[in-house]
């Protein structure tokens, strides 16, 4: 782990204004890309006291789903192309979304095309259950996915 | 024995769930030495609970029993398990980096050695037939070859390097001391002794050589030995034949060559093959489901081909982790894990019109 912060200077946005949800019972049971942003989107990042929608590393259109097959689809953007917290960043979504949704969807993580350096190796490792699994059970690493998804600063 | 009979249907049928892990059920092994008219079908299987639990099946109610929990011994999950092929001992792999070796005392299980050395997550353990030998493999990317001593005393013999990733398991050949090892890497590699009793990569089957473009994640052998069935995160599996005779006279430049793909079954992992002993290949993947493939007598032009006989949609829960064949009297028994924390012992049966 570097001491030094991968990136010290990301853009920061200001947070998308949130559209009151339908609170109807009649409503729709298919779950949609909005229902899952809105688990995500105030995750902290790893390195910095924003949240992953306010550094425009998740925005509603990085989810896609099927809701007949249960398959979910994520794309996130690191904010530079050599970021190491991506891996950290891949395994907060798969915790949180684990924690949300029902078993029975699939969910598959991905950095976004071309905006990372090691696209390929990443997308592997994000997707390979046996190493998320290992992963998790590293004490020091799963405290730090707690801090994002549990950080109260925002 | 002919599947291609026109007037069979082939049924998954479920005989039991077997509950009691707190976690996902990571792999299974049938204990083989049981499952005869002396001695009920036992089962040991582990998981992400840092147990293994042993189940047995009671000859009076023919019911499924857990009879043992095997826990405070591994720190982190356990991978996968094996039983040594006379059913005395039981090794356990685990993501604590160690592999664990248990003995059945009087009906209590005891754990008579602990094998450290892999500096990482250890991923598969498998004997050898003659059980002198024991393989472990880790995310540390190598596969460890220990000799079995007296009084539960096991040495390293050899550390093999050449796998560039996390080696995902390994697999002695079922008559041979050859070791069999696939890897996150998408290679196959095998692994024979040579006359100065050191241990080499005799083989690499990758992409090149008609090999996985993806993960590898289980292999398979045949009755016969002759051929070999290996499964991907590429969503096929791969069917491989080898001389035998030659592999037998002891010559170690005999390679396994590409005999079929199955491709177009599968659209997500496949984390888990087995051959069955009458030849019938069952896969469990990703999709919660279960597949069983034969040989099809139709085509002989380039080599036998593979045809799906039968699709068990959830079968499970979650992802399948495992499928495993009983090695017992009963035929087309099978059992498999999952995700969802259960195991399954099924029938495939036939009911013909």
């Amino acid at each position: 782990m570097t001491l030094g912060l991968i990136n010290a200077n990301p853009i920061v946005h200001a947070k998308k204004e949130r559209v009151a949800r339908c609170e109807d019972p009649h409503c729709d049971d298919a779950v949609d890309p909005l229902d899952i942003y809105d688990f995500v989107r105030d995750i902290r990042d790893p390195e910095h006291p924003y949240s992953l929608e306010q550094l425009s590393v998740l925005s509603e259109e990085s989810i896609t789903v099927d809701d007949k097959l249960g398959r979910i689809l994520i794309t996130f953007t690191p904010t530079i192309q050599h970021c190491s917290m991506a891996t950290v960043i891949g395994l907060c979504l798969r915790v949180k979304l684990q924690e949300c949704f029902p078993p029975h969807y699939k969910v598959d993580i991905k950095v976004s095309p071309g905006s990372h350096a090691d696209e390929e190796a990443v997308n592997k490792q994000l997707n390979d259950k046996e190493r998320v699994a290992a992963a998790l059970e590293n004490p020091n690493l799963r405290q730090l996915v707690d801090e994002c998804l549990y950080s109260n600063e925002l | 024995m002919d599947f291609d009979d026109e007037g069979s249907n082939f049924e998954l049928k479920e005989i039991q769930t077997l509950s009691g892990h707190t976690d996902r059920v990571w792999s299974l092994a049938w204990n083989p030495a049981t499952g005869t008219d002396d001695a009920q079908p036992v089962i040991a299987s582990c998981s992400g609970d840092k147990t293994v639990r042993i189940w047995e099946r009671s000859a009076l109610t023919r019911s499924w029993d857990c009879k043992a929990v095997l826990e405070e011994t591994h720190t982190r999950t356990v991978r996968s398990c094996t039983w040594s092929p006379s059913g005395k001992l039981l090794a356990t792999a685990s993501f604590d980096a160690t592999t664990a070796i248990w003995e059945n005392v009087g009906g209590d299980f005891q754990c008579v050695s602990t094998l450290e050395g892999h500096e990482n997550e250890v991923k598969s353990v498998s004997w050898n037939a003659s059980e002198s030998l024991l393989a472990t493999c880790s995310r540390d990317k190598t596969v460890w070859i220990w000799e079995v001593m007296p009084g539960n005393e096991f040495e390293c013999a050899s550390v093999l390097q050449g796998h560039t990733q996390d080696v995902k398991m390994i697999k002695w050949h079922p008559t041979m001391d050859i070791l069999f090892s696939c890897s996150y890497d998408n290679t196959i590699k095998v692994w024979a002794e040579d006359d100065t009793g050191d241990w080499h990569c005799i083989q690499t089957i990758g992409e090149s050589s008609n090999g996985h473009s993806s993960t590898v994640w289980a292999i398979s052998f045949n009755a016969g030995g002759d051929k070999m069935v290996t499964c991907s995160d590429d969503l096929t599996l791969k069917v491989w034949e080898a001389d035998i005779e030659g592999m037998r006279s002891g010559n170690n430049q005999v390679l396994w060559k590409h005999l079929s793909t199955l491709s177009g079954y599968h659209d997500r992992t496949i984390f888990s093959v087995h051959w069955s002993r009458e030849g019938i290949i069952a896969s469990g993947a990703a999709d919660d489901a279960i597949r069983f493939f034969v040989e099809s007598k139709d085509s002989v032009v380039d080599g036998p081909s593979y045809r799906l006989l039968l699709k068990k949609e959830k079968a499970h829960d979650m992802d399948v982790n495992v499928v495993q064949w009983s090695p017992g009297q009963e035929n087309r028994v099978m059992a498999s894990a999952s995700d969802d924390g259960t195991i399954k012992i099924w029938e495939l049966a036939t009911s013909s019109n």
